[in-house]
Formats: C-alpha cells, sequence, structure tokens
C-alpha cells in the first residue's frame, strides 16, 4: 500500500498527463469505433459490426470530392502562408526598421480575432465587391489567418539561433548570400517546417471561416456540418479517422528520418 | 584613378546601404499587403455595414450612420454576450488545469518520446473537430458510458441530462482548444534551463517551492499566450453551444452567425461581431499590461 502510494506520488505528473492524453484521445476512439457501425440513416446509435464503411469510404455522394477540395486548399493555403510568414518572420528577427510596431499589431490582430468576425467580414467585403464566393476565396481566407501562426513559429525558431554559427561561416570567407542558403536557412527549416504543418493542419480543420466563404465549394469539415443533422454517415468517421491516423504516421515517420539523418551526420 | 575607384566604392557602399534599409519592407511588402486587403480592409467594411439601417427593400441597407445599433445590440443581447464570457473563462480554467502538467511532463519527463507526444497533441486537428464535437454528444449521452457510470456512482440523478447543457458545452469547448493552450505551454516550459531548476534545489527549495517561485514565473509567457489562443476562440465560438447546447445555451456566436447566414440582418451581425472585437481586444490589452508580457509576437 505504502509502496503503490509512493509510485503514485513519484509519477504523478505522468500519471496525470497521460489521463490528459486520455481526455485528448476519448473522441477519436469514438469516431473509430463508430466508424465500424452498420448505421440506419444516422450514426448515433451502435447497431451491429461492420466492415461496409471501410470498404466503400466513398459511397456517400460528395464526401470524397469535399475532402479532395480540403486537400488541396490545405496545400495552397500551407503554401501561401508559409511563404510569407517566413519573409515577414526574418524582417521581423533579423532587421531593424520603422512601422515595427505596427507590422507587429497586424500579425497580432488576427490572432485575437474570433474566426466568427474574420469569417463574416471578409464575406461581407467580397461581396460588396461583386466577387462570387468560391474555392480561391476559401484559399485567400485560409492563407490570411495562417500567416500570424506561421510568423511567430518561424520567428520563435530564428531568435533561437547561436548568432555564433553564421559568423563562423562568414570567418571561413562564406559571403551573406552563402551564409544564408547554408548555414542560416538548414537551421531555420525545421521552425518553417513547423509553421507549415500548423498551417495546414489549421486549414485542413478550418470549420466556421470557410463556412463564409465557400460560396458553393463543398469542404470536409462543411460536410459534417450540413449532414449532422439529418444523419451523418459513418464514412465521415473512417475519412476523419484515417486523416488523423495519415497524419500521425508521416509525422513519426519524418521524425524516424530526421534522427537517422542527424546519426549519420 | 584612385579617386575614381574610390568613388564606387562608395557608391557601391552607398547602394548596398539602400538595399539593406529595404531589403526588410521588401520581405514585409506581400505577407503585410495580404493581411491589409484581406484582414484589415474587411474589418473596416465590417465597421461601416455596422452603423447602416434597413432601406426599403428585402437586403437593402442604407448607410445612416446609426451608432445607436450598438447602444441597442447591447441591450438586447448582453445575456448572451456575458454568457459567451464566463463560459470562455470556465473552459480557459480547465483547459489551463490540464494543459499545464501534460506540457510539463512533454517538456520534462519524455525523454526521446517528446516530438511524438507533441505530435499526438496537434493530431486530432486532422480529425474533424465537428466529428470530435459531435462524439462528445455521444459519449456524454444518457445511453453512454460517462452518464451511466456517473448515476451508478450515485453522483447525478438519473434523470439529470449531460447533453444540451451548459456542462456539455464548457466541456467542448475546454476539449476543443487544448492543443492551443498546450503547445505555447510547452514552448515556453521547454526553453527553461534544467540547471535553473537544479540551482533552485541547492539552495533548499522543495519540489513545490522550485515549481512555484521557478517553474510558473518563468513559464509565464507561455500561459499568458495559451489562455489567450483558447479563451479568444472559445469566446467566439458557435459550434459547441450549436451541437451541445440548448437554447438557454445561445452564445453570441450563435446569434452573429444566424443574423448573417439565416435573417441576413447584416448591421446587427456586423455591429455584433466588431463589439466582440473590442470587447475581446480590451481584455487581452488588460490582460497583457497585468500579466507584464510585453512581446507577443
Amino acid at each position: 500500500m505504502k509502496k503503490a502510494l509512493r509510485w503514485i506520488s513519484k509519477n504523478l505528473i505522468k500519471i496525470y498527463a497521460f489521463l490528459g492524453f486520455t481526455y485528448l484521445f476519448i473522441p477519436i476512439i469514438y469516431t473509430f469505433v463508430f466508424s465500424f457501425n452498420k448505421y440506419v440513416r444516422s450514426n448515433l446509435v451502435w447497431k451491429s459490426f461492420t466492415l461496409e464503411n471501410w470498404k466503400n469510404p466513398c459511397k456517400p455522394i460528395d464526401i470524397c470530392s469535399a475532402l479532395g477540395n480540403s486537400i488541396k486548399i490545405g496545400l495552397l493555403a500551407t503554401a501561401g502562408a508559409t511563404l510569407l510568414g517566413t519573409l515577414i518572420a526574418f524582417a521581423l528577427a533579423r532587421y531593424a526598421f520603422k512601422g515595427r510596431g505596427f507590422v507587429n499589431t497586424l500579425i497580432f490582430l488576427p490572432m485575437a480575432t474570433p474566426e466568427l468576425v474574420l469569417g463574416a467580414s471578409l464575406l461581407t467585403m467580397f461581396l460588396n465587391l461583386g466577387f462570387n464566393p468560391g474555392f480561391w476565396t476559401i484559399v485567400i481566407a485560409h492563407v490570411m489567418f495562417c500567416i500570424s501562426f506561421v510568423v511567430v513559429t518561424v520567428k520563435a525558431r530564428i531568435a533561437s539561433l547561436d548568432p555564433r554559427l553564421e559568423q563562423a561561416a562568414m570567418d571561413l570567407y562564406a559571403n551573406e548570400h552563402e551564409t544564408f542558403r547554408r548555414v542560416t536557412l538548414p537551421l531555420v527549416a525545421p521552425g518553417i517546417a513547423g509553421g507549415a504543418l500548423l498551417a495546414f493542419s489549421l486549414s485542413f480543420d478550418d470549420f466556421i471561416i470557410t463556412n463564409f466563404n465557400s460560396g458553393t465549394t463543398m469542404t470536409f469539415p462543411l460536410y459534417v456540418y450540413t449532414h449532422e443533422k439529418g444523419g451523418l454517415p459513418a464514412q465521415a468517421n473512417v475519412i476523419g479517422f484515417s486523416m488523423f491516423f495519415l497524419a500521425l504516421l508521416i509525422v513519426i515517420a519524418g521524425q524516424i528520418v530526421g534522427r537517422k539523418r542527424k546519426v549519420s551526420a | 584613378m584612385v579617386a575614381l575607384a574610390k568613388k564606387v566604392d562608395i557608391n557601391n557602399s552607398i547602394a548596398s546601404l539602400k538595399q539593406k534599409v529595404a531589403m526588410p519592407y521588401l520581405l514585409l511588402l506581400p505577407g503585410m499587403l495580404w493581411l491589409i486587403v484581406f484582414f484589415l480592409s474587411p474589418i473596416l467594411t465590417l465597421v461601416s455595414t455596422s452603423t447602416k439601417e434597413p432601406g426599403l427593400g428585402f437586403g437593402e441597407f442604407i448607410q445612416t450612420y446609426r451608432w445607436a445599433n450598438y447602444t441597442d445590440a447591447l441591450v438586447n443581447l448582453q445575456e448572451q454576450f456575458i454568457r459567451s464570457f464566463v463560459y470562455a473563462l470556465i473552459a480557459t480554467a480547465i483547459a489551463l488545469a490540464i494543459a499545464y502538467p501534460l506540457a510539463y511532463a512533454i517538456a520534462f519527463k519524455s525523454g526521446k518520446w517528446k516530438n511524438v507526444l507533441l505530435v499526438l497533441v496537434v493530431a486530432p486537428f486532422f480529425c474533424s473537430f465537428l466529428l470530435r464535437t459531435i462524439a462528445w454528444r455521444q459519449i456524454l449521452a444518457q445511453d453512454g458510458i460517462v452518464f451511466k457510470s456517473l448515476v451508478t456512482l450515485h453522483l447525478i440523478s438519473p434523470d439529470t441530462r449531460l447533453t444540451s447543457s451548459a456542462f456539455a458545452v464548457i466541456t467542448g469547448l475546454a476539449y476543443n482548444f487544448l492543443p492551443f493552450m498546450t503547445l505555447p505551454l510547452y514552448a515556453s516550459l521547454e526553453r527553461i534551463d534544467p540547471r535553473t531548476l537544479e540551482a533552485s534545489g541547492d539552495l533548499y527549495a522543495n519540489g513545490i517551492v522550485t515549481f512555484r517561485k521557478v517553474t510558473v514565473p518563468l513559464s509565464m509567457p507561455g500561459v499568458v499566450a495559451g489562455t489567450l489562443l483558447t479563451f479568444i476562440p472559445a469566446a467566439g465560438d458557435f459550434v459547441n453551444a450549436q451541437i451541445l447546447g440548448n437554447p438557454s445555451t445561445t452564445m453570441i456566436g450563435n446569434v452573429i452567425n444566424a443574423q448573417y447566414l439565416q435573417t441576413a440582418n447584416y448591421p446587427l451581425a456586423a455591429t455584433l461581431s466588431f463589439l466582440l472585437m473590442l470587447m475581446i481586444l480590451a481584455l487581452v490589452l488588460v490582460y497583457i499590461r497585468k500579466s507584464g508580457t510585453e512581446e507577443l509576437v
């Protein structure tokens, strides 16, 4: 008894963290379990086990094209936001210039504005300008709200670099350009990758801003939302869980490759 | 000849100096332009829409600079405003209580699993947040595990409802924004030099004192960033209240969403949106001042 108590108090933080992860993953386990449900119209009550939903994930109309749109928009928005955000991060981290306060404010404000306000105001402007919302308005909106997150992530990485590494490159007769390309950029790359990953996950899962600026274009979160009342097919669970699992696999594989490369270098 | 060379040299260095001065602006230009066109100017459009009045035709609005729209909205919808901020505050507190130990464990106790655990924090984003919110409705339902075990333990009576309640909405809010709380907390905890914690121990501080006097103050930037990134979206959310709530848990986000997309009362929707934005900004500025964190981005 005493031993058990001591073990608990010693590992309290780990137990607590385990419970935290459980809380985080309970709904995902639920989503997974209900992806095997032989549902009739709505997938809210457990009927019986079937593999049917996994065999035909694209059976419900529109569901796979919605997923395709989400992925396309996610990739485009990530590319745009990562490029623009990284440039801003370098300017903020490496240069002294007038108007810094304005730039900082403009980066901070989109993060301090509820998504609802971002989405609604953008739609108001598009409508005033006679712009029909659709695929490209979603991309524009996603780039807009992802930029700030990329700036914060990349800037933190640049700030944590040891300036002596770049000095060393200069001492070894590398010019500014070479130093940037062969020393600075590779060192900042993990930060840029982190920012891109964050941008993709935010874009892929965004519902509120997309809902305002989508017109008739359907993304995966929009699909789930519009079918929520009338009965969501279990294929949505299949796709949701698969994307989660795929993301996990890709990142873990990336980690392993990264570690191997570090060891061999 | 020498003079000429010198002159060229000076010209070159002036050119490179000019380039250095221009460089940050060149880097900033595309991104800033994007934010000015697609963030700042829409917000200004929003403000101008907010003071319009309905015209004669349906969906027609005339600019009359009616600032009373704001006082009207505040008077009529103060209940929803207050509820949104109260729910968001409770959800933020819960998320902080869950995320701090989580981030602490990842930063100090996870060893080589650190990166995998970090990915696990963000991974739920890929399993659509709507799907997860709908899952909560099933988990908390009358025939779900949580409800049944709470009834068996006599913690709640069999005729209480966990779904369609304020409890469910706040649970959903705390849950959905947990990664936004955990990541900044982790970032600030990870930056702490373990030697400062050892030093505290060497100076005869026990674990609790070290945590309170060293760890917590050093992680304050993460606490500020995390609570803001949780509180702001939670206060403006309408999905959790819609899926997990009932008519008496309506938040201001639900009203704004309905005014935009169902009633098409754009002036009221714009007024409410801008009010929400201003209130959140005011709270954020006071909070940042109080917590003494200057550089947020």
